[in-house]
């Protein structure tokens, strides 16, 4: 009887503890939404920041959050699916393999603000770019890719081994093999990661406190080598600088149900995406 | 005639191959990048940080107990820093690891396939959460709300900062906690329940045993995470440069610094390399725990006899 009671008392510990985590969530979203829409307006969305900050909409953030996504994807994917590709399909020594993924291991848990400090000496000063967009995508580049090579690297081991048998038997050469069957094949996981990256690119800040983000600029960045405003790094600067607190509070509620809107919806289609392809493999 | 065209034969063969082995050498010569970034980061870091080590000895600069960095003459002891962060990360051990384990018990033994269908993308929807967000969520929501029902004379304090970043811990513990769980063969279930346990008992004495190198690995990513958190100890820990007396003093962890004064620093002078001097100790941290994570994962690995 009372191996029972510690049973029901046990499970009942356990079912609080995941209602709290779940419950976090909605708290956090609820917060954030109720106050932050009202702020919302097709004007908040499309126009520049007026006032020194306190009045006026946040486009520039939006655009230059879009930048910096772009730039860092147009490094981290093509370099992220080279590495998986090599990994998987051309099956080094093995102790090239551990080398390769103890390092990509050790970079994934690389603090954020250590990538912000490697890209302001190596893309900001060494390098010449300075406080630009091509630094901080650069940096929020390396930062995802450890995501984007673990997301491609299963996706292409998912790859039945028959089908690239198949395609050599035929006489393809693997080059022809990877390019032609085990990449389409593979595509709707690397796709999922990429998508996971993205979201996970929109929000950092850390990693662009020195090396791309302003509190603001006039008008929008004309070159790759500009200074540019972001979203999560408007959300900081405004509860952190300027002379008025309430109106800026305001504004960042706004700024922050925007970025989680855009974060949620992001991740929502990634875990959807990888649910139907974790399906589709099993059934 | 024959001759010729054997030869050009021969030759299209030596080109394909050529080729394949060109594609080789670039794959292999990309892959090779994310170690040459991991390897850049430490030289850098390195690099940056060796002109304060020269000025100051390693004891000074790691157990100094003030950070002055912008006095005359300037201060940079990190201990008041390093404290801070193990302070703040700690008390977030207190939120995550029972919430995240709880969580991970929950969908791995009690949920229905259908609540484990539900449950499991919404942990996943709480850690794509950016920082940035929980950040703004401690500063302008939960801190105030503590600072009423507590009564503390500061809301952005330690306490605050820990139970932040306790939320945002907790998912990625659930996540490798529960990856660890359902590895556990579910042989060494059944066996217990032939002899007569419940499933709690069962939980308790079999599963959990069974899985806890695996959730060892989870906790202690999980308090590396913690650690390296920038954006949440930023807005939300108080920024005080001191060593805490009781959790509801404002602190600055390690990251907070180094987010909060680079922007000022000027570029090569001591408090710029003292800056990176606290990267550098940060990363060797991290670095330790990440090693400490894989290692033990392995064990595990090894122990429930999947493939390392």
């Amino acid at each position: 009887m009372r191996r029972n009671i510690t049973e029901k008392i046990g499970f009942g510990i356990v079912s609080v503890c995941m209602w709290i985590t779940v419950s976090f969530l909605f708290l956090i979203i609820f917060f954030i939404a109720v106050k932050g829409i009202g702020v919302i307006s097709w004007e908040f969305l499309t126009s520049q920041p007026r006032n020194a900050m306190t009045a006026g909409g946040v486009a520039p953030a939006i655009v230059g959050t879009f930048y910096l996504v772009v730039g860092s994807m147009m490094f981290a994917v093509p370099l992220g699916i080279a590495t998986a590709i090599y990994l998987t399909e051309y099956s080094p020594k093995s102790y090239v393999l551990n080398l390769i993924r103890i390092s990509i291991n050790n970079l994934a848990g690389v603090p954020s603000v250590v990538f912000g400090l490697f890209g302001l000496a190596i893309f900001v000063k060494f390098l010449g770019f300075g406080v630009s967009i091509i630094s901080g995508s650069l940096s929020l580049g390396i930062l995802v890719l450890p995501l984007i090579i673990s997301a491609a690297q299963e996706a292409l081991l998912a790859v039945p081994q028959s089908i690239r048998e198949a395609s050599l038997a035929v006489g393809a050469s693997k080059w022809q093999t990877i390019k032609k069957i085990v990449v389409p094949a593979a595509m709707p996981g690397i796709l999922t990661g990429v998508i996971l990256s993205i979201g996970r690119v929109a929000g950092e800040t850390a990693p662009i406190l020195f090396t791309a983000a302003t509190f603001y600029i006039k008008g929008y960045p004309d070159s790759p080598f500009s200074e540019v405003m972001a979203l999560p790094y408007h959300i900081y600067a405004l509860m952190t600088e300027g002379s008025h607190p309430e109106k800026q509070t305001a504004i960042a509620y706004g700024c922050c149900l925007i970025l989680l809107s855009l974060v949620l919806i992001v991740s929502g289609i990634a875990i959807y995406m990888r649910k139907r392809e974790r399906s589709y493999h099993h059934a | 005639m024959k001759i010729i065209s054997a030869a050009s034969a021969l030759s299209k063969k030596m080109k394909i191959k050529i080729k394949e082995k060109l594609y080789e050498l670039t794959f292999a010569v990309l892959a090779f990048s994310s170690l040459a970034f991991l390897v850049g980061i430490v030289i850098v870091l390195f690099r940056e940080a060796m002109p304060i080590f020269e000025k100051l000895n390693i004891g000074d600069l790691v157990f100094g107990r003030f950070w002055y960095p912008t006095y005359d003459p300037p201060e940079f002891g990190i201990f008041p820093l390093i404290i801070a962060s193990f302070w703040v990360s700690l008390g977030a051990m207190l939120v995550c690891v029972p919430l995240g384990i709880g969580s991970a018990l929950y969908i791995n033994e009690i949920a229905s396939k259908r609540q484990k269908e539900i449950f499991k993308p919404l942990v996943e929807i709480l850690a794509s959460i950016p920082s940035i967000v929980y950040g703004f969520f401690g500063m302008a929501i939960l801190a105030p709300f503590l600072q009423g029902l507590l009564g503390i004379p500061i809301g952005l304090c330690a306490f605050t900062a820990s139970l932040t970043l306790g939320i945002m811990a907790t998912p990625t513990v659930t996540s490798i906690a529960e990856d660890a769980l359902s590895y556990v063969p579910r042989s060494f279930r059944e066996a217990s329940y032939a002899v007569g346990a419940n499933r709690w008992q069962t939980l308790t004495r079999v599963v959990v045993p069974a899985a806890g190198s695996g959730i060892s690995t989870a906790i202690i990513l999980g308090m590396s995470r913690a650690i390296g958190e920038t954006m949440t100890v930023l807005m939300v820990a108080g920024g005080a440069a001191m060593i805490p007396g009781s959790p509801f003093d404002p602190v600055r962890p390690m990251t907070a610094a180094i987010a909060a004064e680079m922007g000022e620093a000027p570029v090569g002078g001591d408090h710029y390399h003292a800056l990176f001097a606290i990267a550098l100790i940060l990363f060797v941290i991290t670095f330790v725990f990440n090693i400490a994570a894989e290692f033990v994962s392995r064990r595990f690995r090894i122990k429930l006899g999947l493939s390392g």
